[in-house]
């Protein structure tokens, strides 16, 4: 595998602008298994990056990694130039990184608005003792919250859902829903995992919509994990390929549909040696 | 950090720490062989193993039960009480020896068991695991409150009879009884059966199946039912033993009896790792002894015991949660 | 969803107003004998502790079978308190509760200093400089006797500190008792002593959730049992502590202040507190953590702080009812707190729905009734049946409804209230930029 850059070409970080997710030789051991080796990626900021591969290739790993659910077991992880290994999972959130999950773990028992609401925690406004006592600002507070939590949902067409209790709703409102929750955190690295998966093309095609749009409208940046090849091909600026936890391959849409590696990664040896 | 410092002055004092640490516990150990002569400390030790094996066959049943529906069954300690009961008409009442009387014990307490996880149990497999661990108090709570009717078993405190005769062997200053034999004998044979069936026979397979993986199992065309009632049969069988045997080394019974036997066999099992069955073996062993060397050496001690059986699990909790033999879960994101 | 022209405060205020009054009128016209009016009590107390578990475990979800202990915590210090009062078995009228005031004052600032010292960081860096010339585990043995030191010295400057203000609370206490008359310094020593029973409890909450809460559901479940036995092995060998505890004989003489008054106001203002805390962000996010912890994590959420919150919270409550109970019969025995009894708590909030403030309340009334109820019902002789009975209701209700009664539906003012009314706008995102969408086929 020739060197392939690390970041699409164009694109430049400097020490005053670090790239918004920088991850250095990260590597994840569990007992005997090697789940990721030495994985290197750059996400400068405001990109829409993709991470794919087979499953099993570490791709939620590299995820669980970043959000702190995992610790690595060696690299590093920065996020805007701050080293973020090794922190608890909540105070990796409150730097900036939300994430949806695979298997959706949504608050099953919650209404859709308080499932969003409660991304507002950390900066509610108000302390318990005022929350108790009704007094203070929590009238304000609570009416400010709920009205950009409900603003949230309005992006995402579920505004009138909100008081649906959040295992009801079907399966794709279901995955709008982890998206909507995890921008109210504010982050400004969004880790999207199989955001598409169990959609039709036409909800898909909704959905690339929707991310290109909360990219500009919140600010964020974006890496994306995802099987859906027309999702990924479609809005991802530059694509890492993942296979037995290592990388295999870097490049645009076009250079990574092309790429012999990542060819025989999905299809296996058979169908590399027919091309 | 000066270098020259750490070695000279720092890496002395550890080594000294270390050595007072040491030297501590051995003065601990050798000031309580001391304290009331090394035999009374032998005897301590002997009658503590004694007791954790009686636990041991206890904790095995919850070991087991959870092992394989992950349900903490709060009313096997119950059955332990069934099983000193029922050995106890069948000697006192029907005249039978040593025998048939345990057999007995292992016969109503296993059919005890099939009976209250086919009605109280199962029903409730698929429910949230509150659900039937709600119903094992309730079990719990009636088979203690309806034994103690008077036209059951009543509320007395009963001398049990044994079917036998002691007698006391001494040697080296300890004195050994045929009860002391018979309880470890008897557990060692019913412990090495058990690892026979689990380990040789198929339905063993079945069992370490199960446990593994409840729905592969079924797939696999295990009859995953009669796994589980089968486990549940076979837990309640060694604590009908157990009760018989802890009945006959203190003769007397109540129907409240299971219940601190019961919590202590059960601390056992999550001791040695709750789900192994060498550890709830080993943790039953600890338990037992650390229950009779509290009595023999605090003073107080038979008012403190539950307190520092409880004392080891926190600590334990603390140090290593799974136990001594457990795995550690680790949840899939 | 239809929203009801009458805000929901005003119904639950005419019911709670309602039964007040029911309750009291019927005890002044000897509607209901004393045997009653006490069994109305209890189920109010009862109430109050099960509301509690019901926060650490149906609100927050971790599993704790320990509440008795809190419970009976809160019921012998509040009882110490009392007894002082009426009858100076410490030697003075104020003496215990200074001396419990004090002491927990002190502990609170061993755990803000212990807190503020950041502790296990300390020793990561201690370990880490030392390990450059060390081997790990001497680097490892130093800084943990350095770690030791520390906390002793914080240990002994928090027991001065709790010295010297004892010393100066008990002249100040014992001086207002001699001014203020009896009618007015009695209630006061009560409300004293039902908030340090609460303190008290939810303090010994906190330092036992420290180590014990990081553990999973079921591990968890038997850690807190094990606590509450300890707790009834302590009580039952109290008097070699505290002569007037008196061990497994029982405390007596203990002032009968508790009323229908004074269990009302306090069960009310406690759903009110509960009810204000889990209707906003705190309590969503306590909820969240028993939905799924890690997703709670993800969103910021630091679930340890959350799930201390509510276990001292929880142990609160346990305490206060644990108080109010002690000077209903004016009697302590510690069979009542034993491992049987503990279930209870843990029964009735099942029955009445985990997650439900409401059901809680009625189960608990239920209860209460049932098991008194029963014993009048059932023909002389077979009172014992009433615990046969009361788990083959248990059982039905698990094979039948395990949801429990209201399942996790709240009545009136206690439901999440409705967000206001708005008309939310709505961002058109058809304004999106280019990129024409390749054609490609899945992979």
């Amino acid at each position: 595998m020739e060197a392939q850059s690390v970041i699409a070409p164009g694109v430049s970080t400097t020490e005053s602008q670090p790239p918004t997710l920088d991850i250095r030789e990260l590597t994840m051991v569990f007992g005997g298994l090697r789940a990721v080796s030495d994985f290197t990626m750059e996400v400068p900021r405001g990109g829409l990056y993709g991470l794919i591969g087979p499953n099993g290739a570490g791709k939620t790993t590299v995820f669980n990694m970043i959000t702190g659910i995992y610790v690595p077991t060696s690299g590093e992880i920065r996020l805007e130039g701050q080293e973020i290994s090794g922190r608890a999972p909540f105070q990796i959130t409150r730097m900036g990184i939300a994430r949806t999950f695979q298997n959706i773990r949504l608050f099953q028992n919650l209404t859709v608005l308080d499932n969003v609401r409660i991304a507002f925690h950390t900066h509610s406004g108000y302390g318990l003792m005022e929350a108790i006592s009704r007094l203070g600002r929590f009238g304000r507070q609570e009416r400010a919250l709920t009205e950009r939590a409900q603003d949230i949902l309005a992006v995402f067409g579920l505004q009138d859902r909100q008081l649906e209790i959040a295992r009801n709703l079907p399966y794709g409102e279901q995955r709008r829903l982890e998206i909507a929750r995890a921008l109210a955190a504010e982050p400004r690295l969004l880790l999207l995992d199989e955001p598409a998966a169990g959609m039709n093309p036409t909800e898909s095609e909704t959905l690339m919509g929707l991310i290109r749009f909360i990219r500009e409208e919140f600010n964020l940046t974006i890496l994306l994990i995802e099987h859906q090849m027309r999702v990924v091909m479609g809005i991802c600026e530059w694509i890492t390929v993942m296979d037995f936890g290592q990388v295999i391959a870097r490049g645009t849409a076009d250079e990574i549909r092309n790429n012999e590696d990542v060819i025989v990664a999905y299809l296996g040896r058979a169908a590399g040696r027919e091309l | 950090m000066n270098k020259i410092l750490a070695k000279t002055i720092l890496r002395p004092v550890v080594w000294i720490i270390y050595a007072a640490l040491a030297a501590g516990l051995i003065y601990g150990i050798t000031y309580l062989i001391r304290l009331n002569g090394p035999t009374y400390f032998a005897q301590a030790i002997l009658d503590g193993l004694r007791l954790g094996f009686v636990y041991a066959l206890i904790a095995l049943g919850y070991t087991m039960v959870y092992g394989i529906v992950r349900l903490i069954n709060f009313a096997h300690g119950d059955v332990f009480m069934v099983g000193a009961f029922a050995s106890y008409y069948a000697i006192a009442r029907y005249g039978w020896g040593f025998v048939p009387a345990i057999l007995f014990a292992m016969a109503i307490c296993l059919l005890l068991n099939v009976v209250i996880e086919r009605v109280a149990y199962k029903p409730l497999r698929s429910a949230p695991r509150i659900a039937s661990l709600i119903t094992a108090i309730g079990v719990s709570f009636f088979l203690e409150s309806f034994t103690a009717l008077n036209f059951v078993f009543s509320a007395d405190y009963i001398t049990y009879k044994r079917p036998f005769e002691i007698q006391v062997w001494r040697f080296w200053g300890l004195s050994v009884t045929n009860v002391t034999v018979l309880i470890v004998g008897i557990t060692l044979a019913l412990v090495l059966g058990l690892q026979f069936i689990i380990r040789r026979t198929k339905i063993g397979k079945a069992m370490r199946a199960t446990s593994l993986d409840k729905n592969a199992a079924r797939l696999m065309g295990i009859n995953v039912d009669g796994v589980i009632t089968f486990t549940f049969a076979l837990g309640a069988a060694l604590a009908g033993a157990a009760g018989t045997l802890y009945a006959i080394a203190f003769p007397q019974i109540w129907t409240y009896m299971g219940i601190m036997p019961g919590l202590k066999a059960f601390v056992a099992a999550v001791l040695g790792g709750i789900g192994s069955i060498p550890g709830a073996f080993v943790g039953s062993l600890l338990m037992g002894t650390v229950d009779v060397l509290v009595v023999s050496f605090l003073p107080l001690g038979s008012r403190l015991r539950d307190l520092f059986a409880f004392l080891i699990l926190i600590i334990v909790f603390l140090v290593k949660p799974t136990g001594i033999y457990g795995e550690p879960q680790v949840e899939k994101v | 969803m239809k929203r009801s022209a009458v805000p929901s405060w005003i119904p639950t205020l005419a019911v709670a107003i309602a039964l007040y009054l029911g309750v009291l009128l019927a005890k002044q016209n000897d509607i209901i004998s004393v045997y009653w009016y006490q069994v109305v009590q209890i189920a109010a107390i009862t109430a109050i502790s099960a509301l509690g578990l019901n926060l650490i475990y149906g609100f927050n979800g971790q599993f704790s079978l320990g509440h008795v202990g809190f419970y009976a915590i809160g019921a012998y210090t509040s009882a110490l308190i009392t007894k002082d009062y009426t009858m100076k078995w410490s030697g003075g009228q104020t003496t215990a509760v200074s001396w419990l005031i004090a002491g927990q004052l002190g502990v609170v600032l061993l755990l803000v200093l212990a807190n503020r010292l950041k502790l296990g960081a300390l020793r990561k860096r201690i370990t880490a400089s030392l390990a450059r010339h060390l081997a790990h585990h001497e680097a490892r043995t130093l800084s943990a006797v350095v770690v030791l030191l520390v906390i002793a010295i914080v240990i002994v400057v928090s027991i001065a500190a709790a010295w010297a203000l004892h010393a100066v609370l008990a002249k100040l206490m014992a001086s207002l008792v001699v001014a203020l008359p009896g009618d007015v310094s009695q209630p006061i020593i009560f409300v004293l002593a039902i908030l340090n029973g609460g303190t008290l409890a939810a303090l010994v909450s906190y330092l036992v959730g420290l180590p014990l809460l990081r553990l999973g559901s079921d591990y968890f479940g038997i850690a807190t049992l094990g606590f509450a036995v300890m707790v009834y092995t302590a009580l039952q060998n109290s008097d070699l502590v505290i002569e007037t505890m008196k061990g497994a004989r029982g405390m007596v003489a203990i002032p009968l202040w508790t009323t229908w008054p004074w269990v009302f106001g306090v069960l009310a203002l406690l759903i009110i507190v509960m009810r204000n805390m889990l209707r906003s962000s705190h309590g969503r996010a306590i909820i969240s953590v028993r939905e799924d912890e890690i997703a709670s994590q993800s969103m910021g959420v630091d679930v340890t702080q959350l799930k201390n919150l509510a276990f001292t919270v929880g142990g609160f409550y346990a305490g206060v009812a644990g108080a109010l109970y002690a000077h209903l019969y004016g009697f302590l025995h510690p069979s009542t707190f034993n491992t049987i009894k503990g279930f209870d708590p843990l029964i009735i909030i099942v029955f009445g729905g985990l997650g439900s403030m409401t059901g809680t309340v009625m189960a608990s009334v239920m209860f209460a009734l049932v098991i008194e109820g029963l014993r009048v019902l059932l023909p002389q002789g077979f009172e014992d049946w009433r615990f046969v009975i009361y788990p083959i209701i248990l059982l039905l209700i698990m094979l039948l409804r395990p949801a429990g009664l209201m399942g996790t539906s709240e009545w009136g003012w206690l439901k999440a209230p409705l967000p206001p009314e708005r008309d939310i706008p709505v961002p058109n995102h058809s304004t999106q930029s280019q990129a024409a969408v390749t054609p490609s086929e899945e992979a």
